[in-house]
């Protein structure tokens, strides 16, 4: 059954088999282990940046394409709901109509700049992401009317989503469950199908010739597979992905705005986390997102807490000063690389 | 080799130019089922190009490839690989992080045309894994079968090579320098499948090969290659005897034979 789950692709290690079922545990019963606000926000953001991450590490990882569009198509799925719950008036049906709509637009737009940088060299798929990426960026922020510019968009949401919502008269487990919590699980859920989905396709057959490619596409086009076709749809797939992502996203928070999808920092953040979690594994976008967004979310607060203790002694307060928390979160990576080359996950499984 | 048969693959007025280099020039050559045809000649002669021509690695500048009667000059390397034709390369190139096992199981999936798949699980697909187990069983190395290449040593690696030429199960076979880099105790293991392939009278074999012995002892039919020309053409005794192929094309090593 587990097998099944997981597609035949097991975790290959006690203590990574251990920490994968501990951040799941933690995931599932994030609203009555961890009340609050905040924890809760921390518990979903970590669900949906597994998912994207997964999405990358999917081309990255597995088929050995570098993109920086990723967030291009994260994005598309946020405003895909955004803009349609916006024209259509709030209700269920806007809902999955604006993510069919996100996902469709992520896989046309991935098909052509696919097809038009990929028959040629790698490398441009590169440049050619990083361009098209910068200008739907730009043409996001110039198309005030239709996407609310830098400022963003509220979303509206069917009530039953929204923390008004009380489905019980009675507290579940000590908890007061409200409509936020059932938003929640939407999130949880529709990340967890997401992943495993992910999972079973990097073990298909159809994966299993996207690291044939990674590792040798000049071989893999000699023994019979078409190469161009395979890193296409490798790449549809992943946008396809991560506009779904992006439409929980947007759900969840309730706003989109380019700063929260479609920023370079959100690229480098995933691009950072697929490689502190370790290529090509799809487990190390789990371990890999768990401890990144919460090094991201609490890091300050643990070095204000620190910084005060340390309080009395010379320079050591101001090094800890939550001011500083992205040089630690840099010398962190740094670190990791150093002494995980092949990421946690690699470096679990014994592979070095 | 009677002309009745068929021929399987022909090239006509092949040529390719780089920049003002003329690398193939205008070789028409028709290769038959049953024979195998060694291809010789000086280093820088054409022959690898001229391999790269027919598989597809390099597109023609002019003339035609045809596999078994079909024009295949157009088509992608993937595509005249479905049609029939395999290749070995002359330096090992396989999937090197992956193990001995998956490297021949991607050919046979590629075969069974199962790329595509999505949504089912290659590793239960046990079809695919017993005729990869045959493929290592004759070539001998089914001890190695869970090792990545990486951690094989050079000569097993070029038994890999033969390998994945056999689970393609092409009906033209080429060959460039398969022993190349091998050690004496080694190369006829190479030698002894490379033979027990000919066997087949629906296959064709081309072989690019330095060695004599090698040539002597397995080829039906010699052609060479000079500067990018067909410059001589026959059964092997014939060929070795020419008096312009010994001088001008392939130096003393051949006068000794």
């Amino acid at each position: 059954m587990v097998r099944l789950f997981l597609s035949g692709d097991g975790p290959q290690s006690r203590i990574l088999g251990a920490i994968l079922l501990l951040i799941l545990f933690c995931l599932a019963f994030a609203p009555f282990l961890f009340p609050g606000t905040r924890s809760l926000e921390t518990a979903a953001r970590i669900c949906i940046f597994i998912v994207l991450v997964a999405s990358y590490d999917l081309l990255l990882g597995y088929a050995g394409i570098v993109s920086f569009a990723h967030t291009m198509f994260f994005g598309l799925g946020a405003y895909g709901v955004a803009i349609t719950t916006q024209r259509m008036g709030t209700s269920y049906e806007s809902l999955i109509l604006g993510t069919m709509a996100g996902a469709g637009i992520a896989a046309v737009l991935a098909l052509v700049i696919a097809l038009f940088s990929l028959r040629v060299r790698a490398i441009f798929f590169a440049m050619i992401t990083l361009a098209v990426a910068s200008a739907v960026a730009v043409l996001v922020s110039q198309l005030s009317a239709i996407t609310g510019g830098e400022d963003g968009m509220n979303i509206r949401i069917p009530r039953e989503l929204t923390p008004a919502f009380r489905p019980f008269d009675e507290p579940v487990l000590g908890v007061r469950f409200s409509g936020r919590h059932l938003n929640y699980y939407l999130v949880f859920f529709t990340c967890l199908i997401l992943f495993l989905g992910m999972l079973r396709i990097v073990n298909s057959p159809f994966g299993r010739v996207l690291q044939a490619i990674r590792e040798n596409a000049f071989r893999a086009e000699a023994i019979g597979y078409r190469v161009i076709w395979y890193r296409v749809t490798a790449t549809i797939l992943s946008a396809v992905v991560a506009a779904l992502a992006g439409s929980v996203f947007a759900v969840w928070l309730r706003y989109v705005g380019p700063a929260t999808t479609l920023g370079v920092e959100i690229m480098l953040d995933i691009l950072l986390i697929v490689v502190i979690g370790g290529m090509g594994t799809m487990y190390g976008a789990v371990v890999g997102t768990a401890i990144f967004v919460l090094a991201q979310n609490y890091l300050k607060d643990w070095m204000g807490g620190a910084s005060d203790a340390v309080g009395f002694m010379p320079l050591l307060p101001d090094l800890l000063s939550p001011d500083r928390w992205l040089m630690w979160l840099g010398i962190l990576f740094i670190l990791s690389v150093y002494f995980f080359p092949t990421g946690i996950v690699g470096r679990l499984r014994g592979v070095t | 080799m009677p002309d009745t048969i068929a021929p399987s693959l022909e090239t006509h007025d092949l040529t390719v130019r780089f920049g003002g280099h003329v690398a193939v020039d205008a070789v028409s050559c028709t290769f038959r089922p049953g024979e195998l045809t060694a291809i010789v000649g000086p280093n820088g002669a054409g022959k690898t190009t001229y391999f790269n021509l027919i598989s597809g690695q390099i597109p023609a500048s002019a003339g035609r490839v045809m596999l078994e009667g079909k024009d295949i000059t157009r088509l992608s390397v993937a595509a005249r690989t479905a049609l029939g034709l395999g290749r070995a390369f002359q330096l090992t190139n396989l999937f090197p992080r992956l193990s001995v096992l998956e490297n021949i199981r991607l050919v046979i999936q590629a075969r069974t045309r199962r790329g595509f798949r999505l949504w089912s699980m290659a590793a239960s697909q046990h079809d695919l894994l017993q005729a990869a187990d045959a493929v290592l069983e004759r070539v001998r190395l089914t001890h190695l079968a869970h090792l990545p290449i990486t951690a094989l040593p050079h000569g097993d690696q070029r038994k890999v090579e033969v390998a994945v030429l056999i689970a393609m199960e092409p009906r033209v076979f080429m060959f460039d320098e398969p022993t190349a880099g091998m050690s004496i105790d080694e190369a006829p293991v190479i030698l002894d499948l490379i033979a027990g392939i000919k066997r087949d009278p629906a296959v064709t074999v081309l072989l690019v090969e330095h060695k004599m012995d090698v040539i002597r002892s397995l080829s039906d039919r010699i052609i060479v290659l000079h500067n990018g020309a067909l410059v001589a053409d026959g059964p092997p005794a014939e060929v070795m005897a020419s008096s312009v192929v010994q001088e001008a094309y392939l130096g003393k090593e051949l006068i000794d034979v």
